[in-house]
């Protein structure tokens, strides 16, 4: 009997070379959090720079009052699931006010954001469907996708004439027809470009999914997403999201419009079997969908700093994954050996990012990955683009002499 | 004059050789993923330009199923008649 583990001998491996560099980016331990920006790493007072913490209410005042008095009310944890074990009134007054804020009729809430995807794809595909989803998508697209069972086809990130190539390559066989977008893709920061996909839905009959997870609270006016920023609503059937980035907790959501959608709960195995959202976390999340309502401040503090950072970043000449500012500012560097240095040093100089590398980004990328927060002041902000210069610009010179 | 499934297979290599970082020698046998030690990305951005050199779709869920350089000649073939008939 061969061992079960050695298939994973080249991840260890991998892991040991990256430690060998000094650096542990996979197993970063926070000692204290101090805000929604700041935290303990390594004995030392570190800005927070990757946290996806968009609009920095982990510690909003009025989310942990609610939280303390969830807990208090209902207790530490639910131990089960709704269909097996009931709902707390907390979950459904979550699932009507969020409804309601995301103009939609209907709204399942899951324990994760990535079961919200599996729960959403394989509830809404079956073996019969053919999903066609964005080469860039998160893997738990991909994954939901595979747990449908439905036939899969991949089309070329961003690209509405890719996608219609294949919608007319495939045929339309009968069964449904469903295509998966992101409102902002989580390594470059880059959104999908809605109004041309909605254009090829005009010709080819197709239903259309977008998960917003970066963009719910940061894009459109009522921050909705990218369908809200676009105009383009009433063209989208499904929209998955997620309670763990601009909401401060942690869970995910679907919603849509469609008499027979709660018929999801019934099909979707990644909300039967599993236990539902603890008490203090759905109604902190109830909290945070009234600050989003109330506070469209956020959205601009948001947009502001994330201006400030990019810019920031252009003027220090480093390459970035996306021309449009988003709060997912991605820099580009080399190879895997120089983004592990540099996000090392990064952290030393006082500013923790994420370190991405393949398989876990487009194009065999490695990337020093930042996410801003409305939490951030100006200044925090500007530090992060002074330690960036010192750390990151002396390569880029060096690269550019090289170069020439 | 060469079968149409040398062809394929000859022509896979080429599209396969970005993709083949540790610079192995490709042969029918070649495992796609273990042997060339490429993600599970990689396979699919491979799949990606043989399915736009063909103009065919080779469906994500077939995957599982191709190990090989061999089998996924056999596909590309048995794809590429497909839509001819």
């Amino acid at each position: 009997m061969s061992d079960l583990l050695q298939k994973h001998a080249g991840l260890a491996e991998r892991h040991k070379q990256m430690l060998a560099l000094g650096a542990d980016a996979v197993g970063v331990r926070m000692d204290e959090i101090l805000s929604p920006t700041r935290a303990i790493i390594n004995g030392a007072e570190t800005i927070l720079a990757g946290t996806n913490n968009y609009m920095g209410l982990t510690f909003d005042e009025a989310c942990i009052k609610a939280g303390i008095k969830a807990m208090e009310t209902f207790g530490t944890g639910t131990t089960g699931s709704r269909i097996a074990n009931g709902s707390y009134s907390l979950h459904q007054t979550l699932e009507a006010e969020l409804a309601d804020y995301l103009h939609r009729k209907h709204v399942i809430i899951f324990s994760t954001g990535y079961q919200a995807n599996l729960g959403m794809l394989a509830g809404l595909a079956g073996p019969d469907d053919t999903i066609f989803l964005d080469a860039d998508s998160h893997a738990s697209i991909y994954d939901g996708c595979r747990l449908s069972g439905a036939q899969l086809v991949r089309f070329r990130h961003n690209d509405a004439a890719d996608l219609e190539k294949r919608l007319a390559r495939m045929g339309n066989d009968g069964g449904g027809r469903l295509v998966v977008l992101e409102g902002i893709y989580s390594m470059y920061g880059d959104r999908a470009p809605l109004a041309e996909f909605v254009d090829v839905k005009a010709r080819h009959n197709f239903s259309l999914l977008v998960d917003e997870a970066h963009s719910l609270g940061v894009l459109g006016e009522g921050g909705r997403g990218l369908a809200d920023e676009a105009g383009l609503e009433d063209e989208v059937d499904f929209v998955v999201g997620t309670f763990s980035k601009s909401l401060g907790a942690v869970g995910g959501y679907g919603a849509g419009n469609q008499d027979l959608f709660n018929a999801i709960r019934y099909a979707a195995r990644a909300y039967m079997f599993s236990a539902s959202s603890s008490p203090s976390a759905i109604a902190t999340v109830t909290e945070a969908v009234r600050q989003l309502k109330a506070r469209p401040e956020l959205r601009d503090a948001i947009r502001r700093n994330s201006k400030q950072l990019f810019e920031g970043f252009k003027g220090l000449g480093l390459e970035l994954c996306c021309d449009v500012v988003s709060p997912v500012i991605a820099v580009r560097v080399l190879d895997e050996q120089t983004a592990i240095g540099l996000w090392n040093a990064l952290l030393t100089a006082g500013v923790y990012v994420n370190l991405a590398i393949p398989p876990g980004t487009p194009n065999a990328s490695c990337l020093l990955r930042c996410s801003v927060s409305a939490a951030h002041s100006p200044e925090e902000i500007a530090r992060i683009i002074e330690i960036f210069g010192d750390v990151c610009v002396p390569l880029v010179r060096a690269k550019v002499a090289a170069d020439v | 004059m060469a079968s149409a499934n040398e062809e394929i297979f000859v022509e896979l290599c080429m599209l396969l050789e970005p993709f083949n970082k540790v610079k192995a020698t490709l042969s029918r046998k070649t495992d796609i993923s273990s042997d060339l030690n490429i993600d599970s990305v990689s396979v699919m951005d491979f799949i990606m330009e043989i399915e736009d050199k063909y103009d065919i779709d080779i469906p994500l869920n077939m995957l599982s199923d191709i190990r090989t350089l061999d089998e996924l000649t056999g596909v590309v073939e048995a794809r590429i008649t497909g839509v001819k008939a």
